[in-house]
């Protein structure tokens, strides 16, 4: 048998490659370009979390409504993080729906053009009734005049404490400056008892700690400039700092929502400041031992006053390059609308529109004094817990250090001097690159 | 015997006209050549694609001021982010430093216990084959899973180590919650991890080692020391060279397990921050993709460099 008989000839050869070659890149333009067909899914992209895992269990309904099949992914706050930057900088068309933080992501999507302009659609739509979102949320969801993403979850700091310990002490403290004399009176080191738990992460500290800096009177960025080295912000460094060091477990600065909670839920903590949206947590049996004495608390005052943060924690946004982006608005009109905000509220779910905060009954099934607490921090609320910035990243790196300082029982003032100076000259690069 | 054959006539219908012309004749060394290209190309496609594009796109991208979006409209701006990379005593350096320890204290630690264990096994004793299996169990586990496994055991307050500590009268520890004691206990973590590998490697080294001039020393006098500082050491050099490259590299390179104990930015005080992390936030955190690929240029030298000195001090060795 002839062995030039099984080859290819260098001509052939490359006939087939660029046969090959052309095919690929034919099949790229279809399903990269190409009128998606009626099997294609809806694809959505969120985070795990109660609101999601609800939605999740009713889209039957929706894929009835739209006739399509619905594709959901449910990963955690990092993971989503990381393929948003993976999947749109490809340009990739498989995500239609987005749940984004418009605090966190929002300002950096829409300068990379990756987020879908709902300007129009929310304005057109009487039905979905964009003026019924609370100002804050509503706000937030607006970069550079147009609204990219419809908040879907809102979220306030509460102080969760035990209430058979606390008794004694005139129950929940209304001030900062007692829950710090409470919590050292309550913390029993050597008993493995803390009086305080809470976020220590250089990172993941900086949302919570932004109601102890408002509560100070600071900001961080006061008139255009760095506010993380003024006396109020320096006040609160040290504050949280030495709560912290002085009643917190050991290990604190390794600690963000995953380390903290468990602790106070195993109750080993007197007191957690934290999220309001994670309050079933403590009143599952299966991870709580406290549901019997937890008890919720509207964030304390401080020096300047009560001034927690209350923000859109989760938002829907559509990418730019989804091909299904009629039916994707859909999606959005249907798990942001009025109804279903009511009723995943009655579930315990916080939303972000006014007409069901003002409904008694979708408070109905939270804790009347979480309800209360909720109320509270809602009304004296401030719509940011982190940096306003494109790099909220890096931003919350720089103003997380002299925290982590001040948990490790450090003098907070040289480092709050060196990331003061830091965050100054980020914030300068930072609207830089907003001009770009 | 002639390897010249004679190819089939061409088809009139593929010229058009008349009888073809007969093909040139091809030897079978020509044949094998274009064989040979043909069975090559898609391993040539797959390296061009998945090596040499990226390779050659991180270069570009270094020479970039990219930042949020890979495209959005970035500009050349030379050497300004090595330099920038090169001139940063606050994130940079510290983190290659941190990569170097890390490195450095476990691959060492690794070696000396995965040759002394392996030294131990060398002659086959009841009870080997469980050994061996209970050895391989940690290189068969993800390193996430691993890292999320210690989180738990290490944990300052719940986990089971400071239970164990508590109850021989030591003080708690707060291992992966300390900024001084983190990187120790990553190192100590990727001990337990990758000290079977060596284990297994040198062992298999020395199975293959000629048992006579050992025996030959041991009737001479020489001791047990003596024996395995002259004899063993000197012939185990090439497999013990090969084991501490392949392990070094794949150190340097430790990504997973920093990222499932300490989270993103390695820790609150950058305390496990290594090159690979730091470019990892530079990436995912700061879209800052420019100086990302710059800082990963610069970490594929630093890796290449290191290979080349542990193959040199190697080669030396054995020659």
């Amino acid at each position: 048998m002839s062995t030039s008989s099984q080859l290819l000839s260098r001509r052939s050869f490359g006939r087939l490659a660029a046969g090959a070659v052309g095919t690929g890149a034919l099949s790229a333009c279809t399903t990269g370009g190409g009128k998606p067909s009626a099997d294609t899914p809806l694809r959505i992209m969120a985070i795990n979390h109660v609101w999601s895992q609800a939605i999740r269990r009713r889209t039957k309904e929706f894929e009835e409504r739209i006739g399509r099949r619905v594709s959901m992914t449910l990963l955690t706050a990092d993971q989503l993080a990381s393929s948003y930057n993976v999947k749109l900088n490809a340009s990739g068309t498989d995500v239609d729906v987005m749940m984004v933080r418009a605090l966190q992501e929002q300002l950096l999507f829409a300068h990379n053009g990756w987020l879908a302009d709902l300007s129009d659609r929310v304005a057109q739509d009487e039905e979905f009734a964009w003026p019924d979102f609370q100002k804050a949320p509503r706000d937030a969801s607006v970069s550079g005049g147009k609204v990219l993403s419809v908040p879907v979850v809102t979220e306030r700091p509460a102080l969760y404490y035990r209430k058979d310990l606390v008794e004694d002490h005139g129950g929940p403290p209304p001030t900062l400056e007692q829950l710090m004399a409470t919590a050292q009176e309550l913390t029993d080191k050597r008993k493995g008892f803390y009086g305080f738990v809470g976020r220590g992460q250089r990172s993941g500290a900086v949302s919570q700690w932004s109601s102890f800096l408002y509560s100070h009177g600071g900001d961080f960025v006061v008139g255009g400039r760095s506010g993380i080295g003024t006396p109020e912000a320096l006040a609160a460094y040290e504050y949280y700092g030495r709560l912290l060091a002085r009643t917190g477990p050991p290990g604190a600065t390794n600690m963000s929502l995953e380390q903290a909670m468990p602790i106070f839920a195993q109750g080993k903590a007197a007191f957690y400041i934290d999220a309001d949206a994670i309050y079933s947590s403590f009143l599952d049996p299966q991870v709580s031992t406290v549901r019997e004495t937890v008890g919720f608390a509207p964030f304390p005052a401080g020096p300047a006053g009560a001034r927690p943060h209350n923000i859109p924690s989760w938002s829907l946004g559509i990418s730019k390059f989804s091909l299904l982006r009629d039916d994707a608005w859909e999606f959005i009109r249907w798990a942001a609308g009025p109804g279903m905000t009511a009723d995943l509220q009655k579930d315990g779910i916080p939303g972000a529109r006014t007409s069901v905060w003002s409904d008694p009954r979708s408070l109905a099934s939270f804790p009347p004094d979480l309800a209360e607490a909720m109320r509270l921090n809602a009304e004296r609320g401030l719509g940011y817990d982190r940096p306003r910035v494109l790099q909220v990243g890096r931003a919350r790196d720089i103003v997380g250090r002299p925290l982590v300082a001040g948990i490790l029982g450090n003098d907070v003032r040289p480092v709050a001097r060196d990331a003061d100076a830091e965050f100054a000259g980020f914030l300068v690069r930072d609207n830089r690159h907003k001009e770009s | 015997m002639s390897t010249t054959e004679v190819s089939p006539a061409r088809p009139a219908a593929a010229s058009g006209t008349g009888p073809a012309p007969a093909r040139r004749p091809r030897t079978f060394a020509q044949a094998n050549r274009r064989l040979k290209w043909a069975m090559l190309t898609p391993a040539l496609l797959f390296v061009g694609l998945m090596i040499v594009f990226p390779l050659v796109y991180t270069i570009d991208l270094s020479l970039t001021d990219a930042f949020g979006a890979v495209n959005a409209g970035k500009g050349y701006v030379g050497l300004q982010n090595f330099t920038d990379a090169l001139g940063d005593t606050r994130r940079f350096w510290p983190a290659a430093q941190r990569t170097l320890v890390f490195t450095l204290g476990a691959v060492i630690l690794e070696t000396v216990l995965g040759l002394a264990l392996a030294m131990l096994m060398r002659k086959p004793f009841r009870g080997m084959r469980w050994v061996r299996t209970v050895l391989i169990i940690p290189l068969l586990t993800t390193p996430v899973a691993i890292g999320i496994l210690w989180l738990l055991i290490l944990d300052p307050t719940n986990g089971i180590a400071n239970h164990l500590l508590a109850g021989i009268g030591l003080p708690r520890q707060e291992f992966l919650g300390s900024v001084s004691q983190s990187l120790p206990t990553l190192m100590l973590i990727d001990v337990w991890q990758w000290t079977p590998m060596m284990t297994l490697l040198l062992l298999a080294g020395l199975t293959t080692l000629p048992e006579e001039p050992e025996e030959a020393a041991r009737v001479d006098g020489a001791n047990a020391w003596q024996r395995f500082r002259h004899i063993v050491l000197p012939m185990l050099g090439p497999t013990l060279a090969t084991a501490l490259v392949l392990r070094a590299v794949d150190a340097l390179k430790t990504f997973d397990i920093l990222y499932a104990t300490k989270g993103a930015g390695g820790g609150s005080d950058f305390e496990v921050e290594t090159l690979n992390v730091y470019a990892y936030g530079l990436t995912f955190d700061y879209q800052e993709y420019g100086l990302a690929a710059a800082v990963l240029v610069l970490f594929t030298l630093f890796i290449i460099g290191v290979v080349v000195l542990l193959r040199r001090r190697g080669g030396r060795k054995t020659a």
